[in-house]
């Protein structure tokens, strides 16, 4: 078998189009004026931002002036949550958070603990699925926002947001909730999701890294996080980085028209993938849903072995994946995700996240089982932990 | 993050395995922590004639694994204990800051396995 490239890490990022990186190649060097000027020759980079802003309103069924441009999907979580829970102060010091949501969204969390606030992070089944009556049970007369994710980056756990928005609003409760993973690959509808606050990033959809946007619906006002000039109507300051939010426009606008194909397509080839390894390699665990899942998402324990010794045998494949391990992070506490889900903490250092994009092919998906099921049954060999005539009580 | 020459031991690692009735057997680390590492050493009149081990964990601990049962192998117990993890490190070049502890393990396992064999051999 030949070696091949074959990337799937799609959840940390994607391949930028060449269509929007030609949609964006004019505002960096032709027009470059500062969209806030008033001259002519800033018109143009002013009308681009609008459309641009046009087009997210659109994907996401909101209206324009709900629509604010960050520099990534961290900046919008932060802001949402920081900026949500500071503007309700007044009525209340609580937040509620889940314990599977993106690092942004827990450092957030920590930092309103260090400044007067009351964080309660939720419980979530073996699935990573919230459940309503956990939710209802955390809701104080205090409580003055909560912030779930729609897909989980790690397992690609798919939330009822819904319902738990509706709880939310039953209770006078501002609602935020983390689209990330989700744009792209699932309907992402502010209306239908029911939702206050909302956070996309264009570079999960084929777009470029550092620009993200943050909904806001329009009567809610947040705290600033940026304080600077009247950009994004005088919500976010920094100078309008026109090529970006371009670039941003562009993306959308494409994730929406190929969400259906595209995750049809990886779709398949996600499940062709958890097939072949359930069946092939012995002694692993699905992480994540067996439906309320991400098309593109793939997150299996390998017992008896450690992450990063998969992910970097895959490396020397050719395969780019994520794990679950401490040691691919630089810290001792594997992910919390997983932790969160029930896994013992030596499963979740031997888990791997493999993230299907648009332009991965079922060769790539054949390639990485074939490779992958020779390299966990060679560090088993290596495991102090496996011992074959074990295997059937230890399962 | 990792340089050639640990690549290679891990990809390539020497003495995987485990030696049946050894003379000396050290297990260091916890699963908890993501590294467990095992040595398997065979001695005779005080040399060390044979070394294996297995180990769960991170490349940095399949090389430093890979390279200390190597570098073991021929010594004397008292030279084989005076093998600190420094040494198996720079054996390998280097390795990230943060993988520094996997090589602390391997020093340990070795050691770990002579006192297992001392304490057999003083019964």
């Amino acid at each position: 078998m030949d070696k091949r490239e074959v990337y799937l890490d799609n959840s940390a990022t994607t391949k930028l189009d060449e269509d929007v990186l030609e949609a964006m190649m004019p505002y960096f060097t032709e027009y470059y004026g500062n969209s806030l000027s008033q001259y002519g020759f800033s018109r143009k980079c002013a009308q681009a931002v609008d459309d641009a802003r046009y087009s997210v309103a659109k994907a996401i069924d909101c209206k324009p002036v709900e629509v604010y441009f960050t520099s990534c999907g961290s900046e919008a979580n932060s802001w949402a949550v920081r900026g949500g829970a500071l503007s309700g102060r007044k009525r209340g010091s609580h937040v509620i958070l889940s314990k599977i949501e993106h690092p942004s969204i827990m450092n957030s969390g920590k930092w309103l603990t260090q400044n007067g606030f009351d964080v309660t992070y939720l419980d979530v089944d073996k699935y990573g699925m919230v459940h309503e009556d956990e939710l209802r049970k955390a809701i104080r007369e205090d409580t003055v926002l909560i912030s779930i994710m729609l897909a989980n980056n790690e397992i690609g756990t798919i939330q009822n947001i819904p319902a738990l928005a509706a709880i939310a609003h039953a209770n006078g409760i501002v609602f935020h909730t983390d689209c990330v993973q989700a744009m792209g690959l699932i309907d992402v509808n502010v209306k239908k999701l029911g939702v206050d606050m909302l956070t996309i990033s264009a570079h999960k959809f084929y777009g470029p890294k550092g620009v993200g946007v943050l909904y806001v619906r329009s009567g809610l006002i947040i705290d600033r996080l940026i304080n600077g000039g009247g950009q994004e109507r005088g919500m976010r300051g920094g100078t309008t980085n026109t090529p970006l939010i371009v670039g941003m426009g562009v993306a959308i606008e494409k994730a929406v028209t190929e969400t259906d194909t595209n995750a049809a397509k990886i779709t398949l080839m996600r499940d062709r993938m958890i097939e072949r390894i359930k069946n092939e390699i012995p002694d692993v665990i699905l992480n994540g849903h067996p439906r309320q899942r991400l098309p593109s998402n793939v997150n299996f324990a390998f017992n008896y072995i450690e992450g990063e010794s998969i992910l970097m045998r895959l490396d020397l494949e050719g395969i780019a994946v994520s794990s679950g391990s401490a040691c691919s992070s630089g810290s001792l506490e594997p992910s919390h995700v997983l932790l969160a889900t029930g896994l013992p903490v030596e499963r979740a250092h031997g888990s791997i996240r493999f993230s299907i994009g648009k332009h991965n092919t079922m060769e790539d998906i054949d390639y990485t089982v074939d490779k992958l099921k020779v390299i966990i049954a060679q560090l088993r060999e290596m495991s102090p932990l496996y011992k074959p005539q074990d295997r059937v009580k230890e399962v | 993050m990792y340089n050639q020459k640990v690549i290679d031991a891990f990809s390539n690692p020497k003495n995987v395995g485990e030696i049946e009735n050894p003379d000396g057997i050290g297990t260091v680390g916890n699963a908890t922590c993501g590294d467990i590492m095992q040595i398997t050493l065979r001695i005779e009149n005080d040399i060390i004639t044979d070394a294996k081990f297995k180990t769960f964990g991170c490349a940095a601990a399949v090389a430093t694994s890979s390279t200390a049962t190597e570098m073991v192998k021929g010594m004397s117990i008292d030279q084989a204990l005076k093998l600190t993890n420094a040494k198996v490190v720079e054996a390998l070049g280097e390795l990230p800051a943060q993988k520094m502890h996997c090589s602390v393990l391997a020093e340990e396992a070795i050691k770990a396995a002579i006192e297992d064999y001392l304490s057999k051999k003083n019964k």
